[in-house]
């Protein structure tokens, strides 16, 4: 077996391994949804709300009380007590809910672990699809895809070391196993060198920088995805109201979530912009301008507005919030378009999928 | 800051009433939307109140305002983005003019409408163009006034110590023995930072009326950075548009051993910009001295272009240089780009007569990635008799499929094949229409066919000569040079145009990360002789490191004054929600905060 057959098999187990991690986490979910009522119960034979025992030195996990639906976080020795604070930041304490039955737990452990597994062998088969290609492993739609999914893996890996949201890892988790499957069975070339038009240290640059862009908008956009149903919870909707959707309530408050989303877009916009820039010094150097309105370029471009455009609605009144997560979902959307659509159906000069 | 004040610079944020400051960061911000939006109102500029007595002045400062305010700027973003796709849908003439026209003859009825709407030139059509230079102009209109009310926030003091900090989002607080005057120095020191010359924090110490306090403010350089970004946008929109005036193009095709001068009358096809001066053409000259491929032997995708060129400048001093994809040579101030090659069969075609009646390279179109390409010799100048033209197909590696048709199987020079079909008549170059040298306009030609009533068709290698049917002369294949498209671009704006980008991209890094905070604290001496110290923070926008900020500086106060660590307080806000998350995120973020930073 060489460089490339291995690569290729370990991009199949890191999608199983992907996968494994998403029922983990909707796992997860279902042992938090059944989990509140019997939380709730609990919690009205205790004296609510709970006070704060002053706790000093303990870890934050571990400074979680549960109260009725609600998690109160204590800080240091105050003295004060604290009122309870609605989610609060009870994502974070997952592992440490003390109305979740070890089961709960147990499915939390395994997902993260496959989580971090599935990573490794992500990394691992980009390196080698490299190395069996003799080049840097960004030049085709199957390498695009291949990246870009280890890359919103790590970006979740690196979110869910502050906020546990089991949701936020069903939606990645899930995306990446799609892309991957997608990848080795309708996007799939062989690894090999590329055309002249592709060689140059820009396609390390500008291909790398754009698939981590897009890989944290990816998890931008789903932390919004859930900001949403959270905001549309805390709004009394009676589609998310029943039992099932119990586990909402676990996840940061919608604000919180708009934050952690914002944080992310405003990197991804950052490197996103810097693809733009660096996408026009490269076609300055191969194609002889800067800018011709190719259809990767307007794409690239609508997705840029977009994002700008989401950074003004966020200090807008009347469009922050919710409808800055609708930004986000259109952004994101024109991300997906610019990759599938622009390069499978429309031709430009950037018609290197491969296909 | 009274009267009018710029969309996104936060009221609540640089009031120092406590009340309203209280209301984490977001929330603030929605706040001054609201206030600022009420200003406008006052200021005496809704429409149905004032338009009488506005007048065209008033109208126009009515305009400025709406283009100035971020509702609008937000509208024409999302319209510019709406206003882009349209030119992916459609083929666009600047970049495929063949297509639009293959899209009009297939769509009769619709396709005068679009070119009408110009959806076949979306980036220069009169819409496109509105809006965004509407945007620019609502850009300026935004800059012009938050520049004018920055310049003075960065002159300004940092704001006076609150009343009260009960509903900051980030608070603390110790006591201790040190005197009052003691802790503020401590904390002044420690907001300010290590290096005297770059404070982090600007640091007001007061201590009058009998209580010590500090404010300290950082981060004007976010406002900077989003000035320098919007800035820098106008910068860019200028320096392009100064390129797209003073530029040229030029493509030329080159056949091996041949060359060009840059000169108009070289180029196959030319273009500039209105401003374009002719002076920026300098005159080198340019020959292909060889030019090499080659490709992958797996998937016969093409893996290296190289032309070995001799450049001669104006002065007669000549030197050899290269040019390959993704790198173009610079000469004269212009790049020349690699962007196309080819084979160009070398023929000679004697006519009846037996005179040479055709000599020379004639450069095929290649189809396909083995390079089948297609081409037509013309013989206009026979001794007598009908002019002579060819339809060609050349095939680089030609092999005989099982079938018996030629097709080339490999885009390199291995066996090398011309096939052509003979035509006889007037070739139509008298006409005085210009005519495409890649195509046999045959109205006015005669295939040549053969006894069997089958067009005739000949095959030719290098080296060959064949018979022309019914005595038409004969033909040679003399040689296969290849041939290449180069592309010549003068641009004299580019760096203008890289420098303003990246100051764009400086100033959007710099805005988006910079974090914009004040941190105050108060000394007092208690009952029990002891000095209590309060601190609080607040911040713009969502800042996780807040709390860890206000905690350092404790921390550094602490250590400075020997306080023991059970007498640090940090105080979780109370009452909102919000800020109790704030707090709850801090404190996760107090556990490792280097590793998050
Ligand atoms: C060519 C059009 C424009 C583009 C591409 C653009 C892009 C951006 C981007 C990317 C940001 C985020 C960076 C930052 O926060 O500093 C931003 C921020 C901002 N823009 Fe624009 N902008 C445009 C026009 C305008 C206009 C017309 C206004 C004024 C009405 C405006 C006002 C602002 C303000 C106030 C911010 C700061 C938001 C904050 O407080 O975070 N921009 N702009």
């Amino acid at each position: 077996m060489n460089a490339g057959e291995l690569s290729t098999l370990l991009v199949w187990a890191a999608g199983l391994t992907y996968t494994i991690a998403l029922v983990a986490y909707t796992t997860v979910l279902a042992r938090i949804a059944e989990a509140r009522p019997r939380a709730a119960k609990a919690a009205a034979a205790v004296t609510s709300p709970p006070v704060a025992a002053p706790v000093a030195g303990v870890s934050v996990a571990a400074s979680v009380a549960v109260g009725a639906g609600r998690t109160a976080v204590l800080d240091r020795p105050s003295g004060a007590s604290t009122p309870p604070a609605a989610g609060g930041s009870a994502g974070a304490s997952i592992g440490a809910d003390a109305g979740a039955p070890d089961a709960g737990r147990r499915a939390a452990g395994i997902a993260r672990s496959m989580t971090y597994l599935g990573l490794t062998f992500g990394f691992v088969a980009v390196v080698l699809r490299g190395i069996a290609a003799g080049r840097w492993p960004t030049a085709n739609m199957y390498e695009f895809t291949l990246v870009g999914s280890t890359m919103a893996i790590a970006v979740l890996v690196l979110v869910q070391r502050r906020n546990q949201i089991p949701f936020l890892g069903v939606l990645v988790t899930g995306a990446a196993a799609l892309a991957l499957f997608l990848g080795v069975n309708v996007f799939y070339i062989r690894a090999e060198g590329v055309q002249p038009a592709l060689q140059s240290y820009w396609l390390v640059i500008h291909v790398g920088v754009a698939i981590t862009s897009s890989g944290i908008f990816a998890v931008a956009a789903a932390t919004s995805v859930v900001q949403l149903m959270r905001a549309r919870r805390e709004e009394g909707s009676t589609l998310l109201a029943g039992r099932r959707w119990g586990w909402i309530d676990a996840v940061p408050d919608s604000r919180t979530l708009e934050a952690l989303s914002f944080r992310l877009n405003a990197v991804g916009f950052v490197l996103w912009t810097f693809t733009l820039i660096a996408g026009s010094i490269w076609a300055e150097h191969a194609w002889g301008r800067y800018w011709g309105w190719d259809p990767k370029e307007v794409g690239t471009f609508v997705v840029w507005v977009i994002y700008a455009a989401y950074l003004h609605a966020r200090t807008t009144r009347g469009w922050a919030g919710s409808r800055a997560a609708y930004f986000v979902l259109v952004g994101f959307t024109a991300v997906i378009a610019n990759f599938t659509v622009i390069n499978l159906f429309v031709t430009g000069r950037h018609s290197y999928s491969g296909i | 800051m009274s009267g009018y004040r710029p969309d996104g610079l936060e009221d609540a944020f640089t009031a120092d009433e406590p009340g309203r400051t209280g209301a984490t960061t977001d929330d603030t911000a929605t706040d001054a939307a609201a206030v600022s939006d009420v200003d406008v109102v006052s200021a005496g500029t809704m429409p149905d109140v004032q338009v009488p007595r506005i007048g065209i002045v008033g109208w126009l400062r009515w305009i400025w305002r709406q283009l100035s305010s971020m509702r609008v700027a937000l509208m024409l973003l999302m319209l510019l983005a709406v206003a882009a796709v349209p030119g992916t849908i459609f083929p666009q003439h600047a970049q495929d003019p063949a297509k639009v026209a293959a899209y009009l003859a297939d769509h009769q009825a619709l396709g005068p409408w679009l070119e009408r709407l110009q959806l076949f030139d979306v980036y220069s059509s009169v819409w496109f163009s509105a809006i965004y230079l509407l945007l620019f102009v609502s850009l300026v209109a935004c800059i012009v006034p938050r520049t004018r009310v920055h310049l003075t926030a960065v002159r300004s003091r940092p704001p006076r110590v609150p009343r009260r900090f009960d509903r900051f989002p980030a608070q603390g607080g110790l006591t201790t023995t040190a005197t009052p005057q003691q802790v503020v120095e401590s904390a002044a020191a420690a907001l300010r930072g290590r290096w005297r010359w770059l404070p982090r924090f600007r640091v007001d110490v007061s201590t009058a009326g009998g209580e010590s306090t500090v404010a300290a403010e950082r981060g004007y350089l976010r406002e900077t950075g989003n000035l320098v970004f919007h800035l820098s946008l106008v910068g860019l929109l200028i320096a392009i548009a100064t390129g797209q005036m003073l530029h040229y193009r030029g493509q030329a095709l080159v056949v091996q051993g041949h060359g060009f001068a840059n000169a108009v009358v070289d180029y196959d096809t030319f273009e500039r910009g209105t401003a374009f001066n002719p002076s920026s053409l300098v005159p080198f000259s340019l020959r292909l001295d060889s030019f090499s491929a080659r490709f992958s032997p797996v998937s016969l995708q093409p893996r290296d272009f190289t032309a070995d060129v001799t450049v001669t400048q104006p002065d007669g001093s000549a030197s050899a240089q290269q040019i390959k994809v993704n790198h173009p040579l610079d000469v004269g101030g212009a790049n020349v780009y690699l962007q196309g090659n080819g084979y160009a069969p070398d023929v000679v075609v004697h006519d009846s007569a037996g005179n040479v009646a055709f000599s020379g390279p004639v450069p095929f179109l290649p189809q396909n990635s083995v390079y089948t390409s297609l081409g037509v010799i013309k013989v206009p100048d026979v001794t007598s008799g009908d002019q002579i033209g060819f339809r060609a197909a050349l095939l680089p590696t030609a092999q005989r499929d099982t079938d018996g048709v030629w097709q080339s199987v490999a885009p390199q020079p291995a066996n090398p094949l011309m096939v052509l079909t003979v035509w006889t008549g007037n070739l139509g170059l008298d006409t005085g229409v210009p005519q495409n040298v890649y195509k046999l306009d045959t109205s006015h030609l005669k295939q040549v066919m053969g006894p069997d009533g089958q067009a005739v068709s000949l095959t030719v290698q290098p080296g060959e000569t064949v018979d022309l049917p019914n005595g038409l002369g004969t033909l040679t294949f003399k040689a296969l040079p290849r041939y290449v498209a180069l592309d010549l671009r003068y641009d004299p704006a580019l760096s203008e145009v890289l420098v303003f980008a990246l100051l764009a991209l400086a100033g959007l890094a710099t805005s988006l990360f910079t974090p914009r905070r004040r941190v105050w604290l108060r000394a007092g001496v208690a009952a029990d002789g002891r000095t209590v110290v309060t601190a609080a923070a607040l911040a713009r926008g969502d800042d996780i490191g807040l709390q860890p900020e206000l905690d350092r500086v404790l921390a550094v106060v602490g250590r400075d004054l020997g306080i023991a660590e059970d007498e640090m307080t940090r105080v979780a806000a109370v009452g909102d929600d919000a800020s109790a998350v704030h707090d709850a995120r801090a404190a996760q973020e107090n556990e490792d905060p280097e590793e998050h930073r």
